[in-house]
């Protein structure tokens, strides 16, 4: 049996990074991830919206929920049309920012997601993360 | 939405929401630093007991606004990281630094009171906290075993 459910968000002001964060964990629920996924990707999801507001101001948060037999996919791809990231390597690099906050951004969310995927140029940022499980979530 | 600060015998204690936008957070580290100048109260409390996620953003913050009270001359501690979010924080990077933890509220008002009345007290007293039980030397932070290794107790020894 598989079954799919897509939506999407507009990421405008700060109130929508937390809309964003709270619908995560609304596919969470209804993807049956466990605990340790919901947090994974709640986490992931307000790391990437926060990036959108923050280096381009708005942008999309979408989402896609696929159980394809055993298997829960969720996908979440953060797009904006913002200027880019000049340099990728290093914002993909722990401790490095622009922004004067940690810099643990992106390198977490790769650490934390099953698939990273990002393509960034002067028309923008897309960040595509996966998180894979096998219907049988670790909690 | 605005976030109340709590007095309880000396000691500042807040609680950080799940659904607080950055700039409720920027309120609170506003209102948190303002009560200690009010106050005068020298322990800060701040419970995450809520947070079903902290991003670094969140993480930075939290440290933030201890290292603040602690230069406002404040003992701070954080309550209430809950396991799955401790998971997550790890693996998103070493992001909550330099605070004091411990794993609920209650825990972390002992520990407070301690520090607060630890001052006014005389070596007497400090001797009993160091014989106490081993429940109470658990809890023992690092600045606790300095003050107690100068009431004459060796702690460890070193190489």
């Amino acid at each position: 049996m598989s079954s799919r459910f897509q939506s999407s968000l507009d990421i405008v002001t700060e109130n929508d990074v937390r809309r964003a964060r709270k619908h995560a964990r609304t596919i969470a629920h209804r993807g049956g991830l466990g605990e340790r996924e919901e947090v994974r990707l709640t986490t992931i999801v307000s790391e990437l919206t926060r990036n959108i507001l923050k280096y381009a101001g708005q942008g999309t948060c979408e989402f896609e929920l696929q159980h394809i037999g055993g298997r829960i996919l969720v996908r979440c791809t953060c797009r904006d049309q913002g200027p880019g990231i000049a340099d990728v390597d290093a914002a993909m690099t722990d401790g490095y920012s622009t922004g004067a906050t940690l810099g643990v951004g992106l390198p977490g969310v790769k650490r934390l997601a099953d698939y990273f995927h990002i393509e960034t140029g002067d028309q923008g940022t897309v960040v595509a993360i996966e998180l894979d499980m096998h219907g049988n979530p670790h909690v | 939405m605005k976030v109340p600060i709590l007095r309880h015998g000396g000691i500042l204690l807040t609680s950080f929401q799940d659904d607080m936008t950055d700039r409720d957070a920027l309120n609170l580290q506003a209102d948190l630093l303002e009560m200690i100048k009010q106050t005068g109260d020298t322990a800060v409390l701040m419970d995450v007991t809520s947070l079903q996620m902290i991003d670094s953003y969140q993480a930075n913050m939290i440290s933030e606004t201890g290292a603040m009270a602690r230069l406002l001359g404040c003992e701070v501690v954080l309550s209430g990281v809950q396991p799955k979010v401790a998971l997550t924080l790890v693996e998103l990077g070493d992001v909550i630094s330099g605070i004091r933890t411990v794993l609920n509220i209650g825990e972390g008002l002992t520990l407070l009171q301690d520090s607060i009345s630890r001052p006014s007290e005389d070596e007497t007293a400090e001797e009993d906290s160091v014989n106490e039980n081993s429940e109470g030397k658990e809890r023992a932070s690092s600045d606790e075993l300095i003050l107690e290794t100068s009431a004459n107790e060796e702690v460890s020894n070193g190489p």
